[in-house]
Parts: structure tokens; C-alpha cells; sequence
């Protein structure tokens, strides 16, 4: 993976950006020894790593928008980080960048029920924010598997999903609004505890834009009110196909349930020899559909999902008939990452989405593609929006194994495009998929979001060398080329 | 002298786009051309008539997924989806009735043009949430896609989000794809009779924050109450505070019953089933209390739930007013007398404090002209919203004006 060159000249600046920074942020929050800036050199995508130039830990908005305009004016590049979980390479620093951690930015700044909302700042983590809440029945949905650990200011960088996802959206569909900060050192504030924006959707296109624009400050979620009944039905199918046209004809019957998670052979088996929690072993494919709602809508929808289920050769089906038998279904889905991580030295997990009736087509593709690459895999999906997460096995200590299981998950992210899907559907290009983006999107296509990257960072000094496989300056991309005098529409009607 | 472009695909789009840029002569885009009232009034010579664009691409009910060009009228969609037993969830507003027009004129491009959204908003988020990918001619004349067919996607921006809301003056859409969602089985409302604004706030939060899945929750004062259809509403002989419920049969007789038992507090209790309740929350979609006198001034005004019955005081002090609210509050339909600035800068100080936002709806042209229709922003982001329509369309040909002066 090539990352742009370090600038020397701003390497052998270190220790006057040191002593600026120190006057910005006092006290401990500008970290210059290696040894504690080692815990900074990767994030959840450990196969790269990169010592940071500086890390720098401001509490305040006012410190980052100080450190964003010394950057800015000094032409530094800054890397943003939250809790360091991304699985693309989002906050993978650079060796001629600041390393910018929001993680003293750590207090829940406003419980709201009266507008069902909460202003948090962004290094509060995900499941911060239900904690600060679930004393009065209510919860933050997104509900990504790292939610114990990653900040929200990350989920917003990442727009990051979970499981209850398929019913209750995304973090872009549950944030309402966003304080952040230019490069410029200029402070925004969009939304807030009311609905829409007041111009264009700047909060929408923040949220996904993986610390490339602008960093987050403060945020506002809404929160829900935890439902009162949540029951889930454990399913085996003797084949991918009939689980794939379980989950679609759910989907048509129009039941959205809370949450519907696949896994494949290998992935149950491991999952059952970690937590051993009775999953049927022999299953091609294992369902975990859980409904959530008011008491008799959970009752009335059990059944429904039971008759599609048996319609379509269920070879076991268990009910939960209690919280401790529903908390047991999820325990080998919730845990399936470890299961794998113990029967292989590594593993690549991979994040493509594909449209859900290609299910049964792309895991035919993933285990051919598995033979050709004499590499195993073990498949868990977010069945419900088509979002897989093929975890490729393999030893990184052995030559090459590394290359082959990259070359491998690209073939699978190809293959999801291919089939009408994209290429992330939750953990952000960042460096993984980079330069991938060719797959799905044409040059123009790319030139078009750069061209937005511009008009928030000019000098492209935030986050570079991530999601863009080819970086552009930005007066190159302005420039257009003009037919003058040209009538080329003979053939558009004109009136 | 004035033309009018009507491509029937995408390469004349470019064609069409192309010229204007070489031409240094701007654009109106127009899908049917039903909320032209709607907006900034602007200067364009030439018209870009995408009328020629219209039919459903795909649909596929089980993928939940939807993709059709931008004229396609949205009326033939939302009929579409009817038959499969599906919907646009966020529930688009028909600005027909308020603007004095036929119903049903939209199109699907248009709706997502202007990011309307009606009751469902609270629950199921807006059309913005629902856009999954578009392919469009950018004002510099380049055809670009962005996003996909996929609701899990985060490839790349999410330049849906931009597009929706941003009144074609970003790019001229040529296709959008965006997601369905299963129609109710059965809708009920509960009306709660007689609160005045304050406890009908009370009432709805209260609603809002229980278990029961409202979706849609609307204050219609006294003297609005009586402008309903619905006999119901209409006979009530003073406010109504209506709370849908929706979804299967036997959850919603279930939910209802537990949520007039909650509020029984609040005094007299009625509901309506699902004949009334589906033809009560269009009129309130559609603000159609509203519409007549037609020379009145509307204002829809976004605050936070709370905030809303205080800004409707406070507007109302010594001012001949009528309002309803929708969204629990958070969203206020305001109806003000003949003015010759709409007594904007009044509105917006009230607005202002509960960091909401102030958009005038309905008023003639040249008062549109000369007051800033959308909320004006602090000028760090309004400079860095025209920086952002500069990436698209930096000779500002599509659209100029329409949401700005200027740009
Ligand atoms: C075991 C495990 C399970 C996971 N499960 C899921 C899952 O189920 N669903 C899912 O969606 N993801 C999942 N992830 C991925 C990851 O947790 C998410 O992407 C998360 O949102 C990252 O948050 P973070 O705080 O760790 O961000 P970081 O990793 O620190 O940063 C991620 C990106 O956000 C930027 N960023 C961070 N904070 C800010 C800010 N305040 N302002 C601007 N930019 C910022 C960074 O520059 C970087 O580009 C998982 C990760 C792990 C390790």
C-alpha cells in the first residue's frame, strides 16, 4: 500500500511544531517519545503500521481549531483518530503527520428525553451513550460490534452500522447534528435537536467522509426508547439458498426484523467450539432472525417468520423463550470474530455489501474463490441489507500468505460489485479498499468527490492518502475545458 | 432569445449542459415543474425541461429498492408501490394544495429535489434517508454516479445526502435509486381532545417516548381543527392532538389501547381507524388547513419538539397567526397575513434561540426575491456551502439563485 511521501522538510521541523503544539495544548496532551506513541502506530487494521510524527490530545474546541490553523498555515498534514477500531486504515498515521486523538473529548454533554436527543462530545463511545441513557428505557440503535470501544465522532467518520441497523438505520440516519472543524480552524455547527438542514446536507455528507473533511467536536444523536419485547428465532438450512430465500421472502412479506444474521458452516462450527451455545453443527447455514416491538407484534411475527422458514426446509428452528435463550442465540454470532481469530493465526475481515437475492451467487463465488486461492474463509453476514463479512483465514508469518489473502479479499469485493453491490457497506474504503475504488466508480466519478474534498480542504492536508486511490491537486481539478461556440444538440428537442 | 431544452437521455443532458456552460447562459432545471412557487425566484433564460425523463428503471419489492429517471411523476410511483403493498416511507409532502394547484403534479425528482417529508419524518427519517444513488450531469458537464442500489454503503461520500435538498442547483439528476419499506397493514389514531399547546407538547413527548411506536404526532389548535375533512376532527369543536399507530393488525388494536390508557391523564380520548387516520395525515402532510385564504404568508419552521409551542407563543404575541404543529412539535406550519417582507426578521429571531431553522414556503414572487427563503447561515458555512456548489457547478449555471442570491 503506497502512502504519499513523507514531506522531509516538514519532518525536520519536529521539534519547533512540538513546542507550538505544547503551547496549544499544555500538560501532557502532546505525546513526541516513541515509545508512548506506539500505541498510536496502527488502528484495527494491524497489518499496517506507522509511527505518527506527533500525537496531539486537545480537550477543547477551541485547541483543535488552534492546532487545524497552525497546520493549515504550516502546510502539516493531520490524521484524526477516536478510539483507533477502524478495520479499513482510516487512522493510520503518517510520518510527516500530527496524529490528532479526540479521546479527552469523554463527556456526555446533554441527556435531552424531552426531545429524545443527546449532545455528546466524540470520544464518548458508542455504548457511552446508551449507558448515559438506559436508566430511563431508552438506547442509541446503531449498534456496531466494537461498540464498547469505538467513539461516536469515529461511528460519524465511519457512518457505521450493526446489527439493528436493518430496522432502525445507520449512524447517518441517527445523528442529528455535528459541531466540527475545518482545516482552516474554522468551527461549524450543523443541526442540532431539530429535524433537516437549513441548506445543503453538509451533516449527511460529513457523516461517512472518514476524517477527510473536517474533525468532529461535539455530536447530537437521537435516541430511542428501548423496545418492550424482543424475541429471536435460531434456524439451520441444509443449503445457502434456501437461507438466502428465507431472508428474502421475509423481507417481502414485509416484516423488518430488528436484526437477521447468517453465518456459514465454518463460521457456526467455530462460534459452537468457542461458546458452544447449540448451534446445529451440520447446518450449511444458520439464521439468527430477531424481532423486536410491543409483546403481541413479537408474538404475531414469530409465527410469520416460523411458516416462511419451514417453507423454505428450515431443518431446525428454536424459538427464544426467555432473555437468557435469546442472549445465548446471539452469543456465537457475537463472538464469531474471536471463534475464528482461535482456529487461524490471522484472519482479513472483509465488508462488501451485494443485493440480497446474489446471497446464495456470491457464496459461490467466495468458496470458488477460496479453492483457486487455497485459502479458507468463513462467512457471517448482516443477511438483512446483503452486508457480508467473509473472514479470510490465513498465517501471516508464512511468505506471501499476507498478499494472497489481500489478493483474495479483493477478488471478493470485485465480485460483490459485480453483482450490482459496492465495495464497503460499514468499515469505510480508508486504506484497504483505496485502491479498489476503480471497481466501482470511473475517474469522473472520483474527480466529482475530490472536487467536494477540495472545497473543505484545499491543500488536502486532512487525512490524505486514504479513500482516493489517486490524489489530484485541486486547482488541476477545477480546471474545465470549455467548448466555445460549440451547438453540438442537433438532436435535443428545442422549443 | 429564450429555449427550452427537453432531452430524452442523458447524453443530451450533457449536450444541453455543455452549451449553457460555453454559453455562459444559466439553467432552470425542472422535472414537472410543480414547485416552481417553491423557493428563490431566479433569472435563468433558458429552461432545462427533464419532463422527457420519466419511467421506473426497476423495481424490485423484496430487495426493497426502487430506481427510476427524475420525471417520472411521483404519484405513478407511490401507485406502483401501493400494489406490492410498499411506500415511500418518509412520506412526501404534495405541495399542490398549498400552492392553489392540482394534486399529484410532482415528480420523483422533485421530491427528493427539495428533501420534503411529511408526518412519518420522526420515525422513519426523510427522503434524504432514503436516496441510496444517483447518476447526474454536473454543472461542469460531466456525467457522474454516485452511491449505489445498496442501503449498507460507504463507498466513498454519501453525495445522496448533498443532492437531496439541494434544489437541482448541484447537478441535473438523470436517475435516482432509492429504498421502499412495507406499507402498514392497519392505521390508527388516537386524538386526544381540547389541549391547549402546551399540554398537547406534553402529550405528544409523552406518546413519543413510549414503547409504542408512534408514527406521526400533529397538534391542529382550535379554529384549524375545524378546516379537516375528516368529520371526526372537524366536529371535535376545538384542538386535536392526533398520534398514529401503525404496522400489523394485531400490534396496532394492542398499542392503542395501551396508549389512551397512558394518556388518560391528559382528559378526552377518540380514535380513528385506518379509512379516517390515512386520509386525516395527508391533509396534515400536505398542510391543507393552510391553504386558504391563498394570499397568506406560509412559513414551515423546524425547532426541537420542545421548543415549539414557545416560538408559536411568541410569534403569535400581537400578530393575527394560524399554525399547526407536526413532527411532536418540532415542526410548525405557520400561516401570517399579507406582508411585504414576511416579517422575516421577527420569524427568524423567535426561531433563532431554539437553533432551528425558518423556511418561507408560500409567498409571491417578488417577496421571495427579497427575502432570504432559507434560513441565511453564519458566513464561515454559507461560504463553505458555496465552495460546495462551486465543486459541481463553478460557472453556476444550474439553478442559480434558486436557494441563494448569487449562487
Ligand atoms: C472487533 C471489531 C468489530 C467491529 N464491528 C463493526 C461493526 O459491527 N460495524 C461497523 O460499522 N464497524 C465495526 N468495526 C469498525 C470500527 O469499530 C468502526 O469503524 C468505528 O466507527 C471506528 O471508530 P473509532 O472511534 O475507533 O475510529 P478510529 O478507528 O479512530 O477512526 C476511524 C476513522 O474516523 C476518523 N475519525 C475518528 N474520529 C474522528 C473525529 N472526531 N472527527 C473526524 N474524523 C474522525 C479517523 O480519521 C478515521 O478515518 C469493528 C471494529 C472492530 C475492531
Amino acid at each position: 500500500m503506497l502512502m504519499p511521501k513523507p514531506d522531509s522538510s516538514i519532518i525536520a521541523r519536529r521539534a519547533e511544531i512540538i513546542e507550538r503544539l505544547r503551547q496549544i495544548v499544555p500538560g501532557e496532551g502532546v505525546i513526541a517519545e516513541q515509545d508512548e506513541m506506539r500505541v498510536y502506530e496502527s488502528d484495527g487494521l494491524s497489518a499496517y503500521r506507522q509511527m505518527p510524527m506527533i500525537v496531539v490530545l486537545p480537550e477543547k474546541t477551541e485547541q483543535v481549531a488552534e492546532i487545524l490553523a497552525y497546520c493549515h498555515g504550516e502546510g502539516i498534514k493531520v490524521v484524526p483518530r477516536g478510539a483507533g477500531t477502524s478495520l479499513s486504515g482510516g487512522a493510520l498515521p503518517l510520518a510527516d503527520a500530527v496524529l490528532l486523538g479526540l479521546g479527552k473529548f469523554n463527556r456526555v454533554l446533554d441527556v435531552d428525553f424531552k426531545n429524545r436527543a443527546v449532545v455528546t462530545q466524540p470520544g464518548v463511545t458508542n455504548l457511552g451513550i446508551t449507558h448515559a441513557v438506559q436508566h430511563d428505557g431508552f438506547y442509541y440503535a446503531p449498534d456496531p460490534s466494537s461498540q464498547i470501544a469505538c467513539s461516536i465522532g469515529g461511528n460519524i467518520a465511519e457512518n457505521s452500522g450493526g446489527v439493528h441497523c436493518l430496522k432502525y438505520g445507520l449512524t447517518t440516519n441517527n445523528v442529528l447534528g455535528i459541531e466540527f472543524v475545518t482545516i482552516e480552524g474554522e468551527v461549524m455547527r450543523i443541526g442540532g435537536k431539530h429535524l433537516d438542514s437549513e441548506g445543503y446536507d453538509l451533516l449527511g455528507l460529513m457523516t461517512g467522509s472518514e476524517g477527510l473533511l473536517g474533525v468532529v467536536t461535539e455530536v447530537t444523536v437521537r435516541i430511542l426508547k428501548k423496545p418492550s419485547t424482543a424475541r429471536a428465532l435460531l434456524v439451520g438450512f441444509a443449503s445457502s439458498e434456501e437461507a438466502g430465500a428465507c431472508v428474502a421472502q421475509v423481507i417481502g412479506a414485509g416484516i423488518i426484523p430488528g436484526g437477521m444474521e447468517m453465518m456459514d458452516n465454518p463460521a457456526i462450527n467455530a462460534a459452537e467450539d468457542f461458546v458452544g451455545t447449540g448451534y446445529p453443527r451440520d447446518a450449511a447455514a444458520l439464521l439468527i432472525v430477531e424481532l423486536d416491538g410491543p409483546e403481541v407484534e413479537v408474538n404475531h411475527l414469530i409465527g410469520r417468520v416460523r411458516e416462511v422458514a419451514e417453507a423454505n426446509g428450515a431443518t431446525s428452528l428454536r424459538v427464544s423463550e426467555n432473555e437468557a435463550e435469546r442472549d445465548a442465540f446471539w452469543a456465537g454470532r457475537k463472538s464469531a470474530f474471536p471463534a475464528v481469530g482461535r482456529i487461524t493465526p490471522d484472519y482479513m475481515c472483509m465488508d462488501g455489501t451485494i443485493p440480497r437475492k446474489m446471497l446464495p451467487e456470491i457464496l459461490r463465488r467466495i468458496s470458488a474463490l477460496s479453492e483457486k486461492h487455497e485459502m479458507r474463509v468463513a462467512n457471517v453476514f448482516h443477511a438483512g441489507d446483503g452486508n457480508l463479512h467473509p473472514l479470510i483465514l490465513f498465517d501471516a508469518n508464512q511468505p506471501g500468505q499476507l498478499e494472497t489473502a489481500e489478493t483474495f479479499g479483493g477478488d471478493i469485493l470485485k465480485a460483490c460489485v459485480e453483482l450490482g453491490g459496492v465495495l464497503t457497506g460499514e468499515h469505510g474504503v480508508g486504506i484497504e479498499k483505496r485502491d479498489l475504488m476503480g471497481e466501482m466508480f470511473t475517474e469522473v466519478d472520483l474527480n466529482q468527490q475530490q472536487r467536494v474534498k477540495c472545497a473543505f480542504d484545499p491543500k488536502g492536508l486532512l487525512n490524505p492518502g486514504k479513500v482516493f486511490p489517486q490524489l489530484h491537486r485541486c486547482a488541476e481539478l477545477g480546471r474545465m475545458h470549455i467548448h466555445k461556440g460549440q451547438m453540438p444538440f442537433p438532436d435535443i428537442p428545442r422549443f | 432569445m429564450a429555449s427550452t431544452f427537453k432531452p430524452t437521455d442523458e447524453a443530451q443532458v450533457l449536450d444541453a449542459v455543455a452549451w449553457a456552460i460555453s454559453a455562459e447562459a444559466p439553467l432552470e432545471v425542472l422535472g414537472r415543474a410543480s414547485k416552481r412557487g417553491l423557493g428563490r425566484p431566479f433569472q435563468a433564460d433558458h429552461t432545462l425541461d427533464l419532463s422527457g425523463l420519466s419511467g421506473i428503471n426497476f423495481y424490485e419489492p423484496e430487495e426493497l429498492v426502487l430506481s427510476a429517471k427524475p420525471a417520472t411523476p411521483r404519484a405513478e410511483i407511490e401507485a406502483v408501490l401501493a400494489e406490492r403493498g410498499q411506500m415511500l416511507a418518509f412520506e412526501p409532502m404534495d405541495t399542490g394544495p398549498l400552492f392553489g394547484l392540482p394534486a399529484d403534479q410532482g415528480s420523483i425528482g422533485g421530491t427528493f429535489a427539495c428533501n420534503l417529508s411529511g408526518p412519518r419524518r420522526i420515525k422513519m427519517g426523510a427522503a434524504r434517508d432514503h436516496l441510496l444513488g444517483f447518476n447526474a450531469v454536473s454543472g461542469r458537464g460531466e456525467a457522474f454516479k454516485s452511491g449505489g442500489r445498496v442501503v449498507k454503503n460507504v463507498t466513498g461520500y454519501d453525495l445522496s445526502k448533498l443532492m437531496t435538498g439541494s434544489f437541482g442547483t448541484l447537478a441535473a439528476v438523470t436517475e435516482l435509486t432509492f429504498k421502499v419499506l412495507p406499507a402498514p397493514e392497519k392505521t390508527y389514531t388516537v386524538l386526544l381532545l381540547g389541549l391547549d399547546d402546551g399540554a398537547a407538547t406534553r402529550a405528544m413527548a409523552a406518546a413519543m417516548n413510549s414503547v409504542h411506536e408512534v408514527a406521526g404526532a400533529a397538534h391542529l389548535p382550535a379554529g384549524i381543527s375545524g378546516r379537516s375533512s375528516v368529520p371526526y376532527v372537524a366536529n371535535a369543536g376545538g384542538a386535536i392532538t392526533a398520534l398514529r399507530l401503525e404496522g400489523f393488525g394485531p400490534s396496532v388494536e394492542q398499542r392503542c389501547r395501551e396508549l389512551k390508557d397512558e394518556l388518560a391523564g391528559f382528559g378526552a380520548i377518540e380514535e380513528l381507524h385506518s379509512r379516517n387516520s390515512v386520509k386525516f395525515w395527508a391533509e396534515v402532510r400536505d398542510a391543507v388547513y393552510l391553504a386558504e385564504p391563498a394570499d397568506r404568508l406560509i412559513w414551515r419552521l423546524s425547532v426541537p419538539p420542545s421548543a415549539g409551542q414557545g416560538v408559536v407563543a411568541a410569534l403569535a404575541m400581537g400578530r393575527d397567526v394560524e399554525v399547526f404543529y407536526d413532527w411532536s412539535g418540532g415542526l410548525i406550519w405557520l400561516s401570517l397575513p399579507p406582508s411585504d417582507d414576511a416579517e422575516h426578521i421577527a420569524v427568524r429571531a423567535v426561531v433563532a434561540p431554539s437553533g432551528g431553522h425558518a423556511t418561507l414556503v408560500r409567498a409571491p414572487a417578488n417577496i421571495r426575491a427579497a427575502v432570504p427563503v432559507f434560513q441565511p447561515q453564519p458566513a464561515p458555512l454559507a461560504a463553505l456551502s458555496a465552495r460546495v456548489k462551486d465543486s459541481f457547478d463553478p460557472r453556476r449555471v444550474l439553478n442559480p439563485g434558486r436557494m441563494v442570491a448569487g449562487i
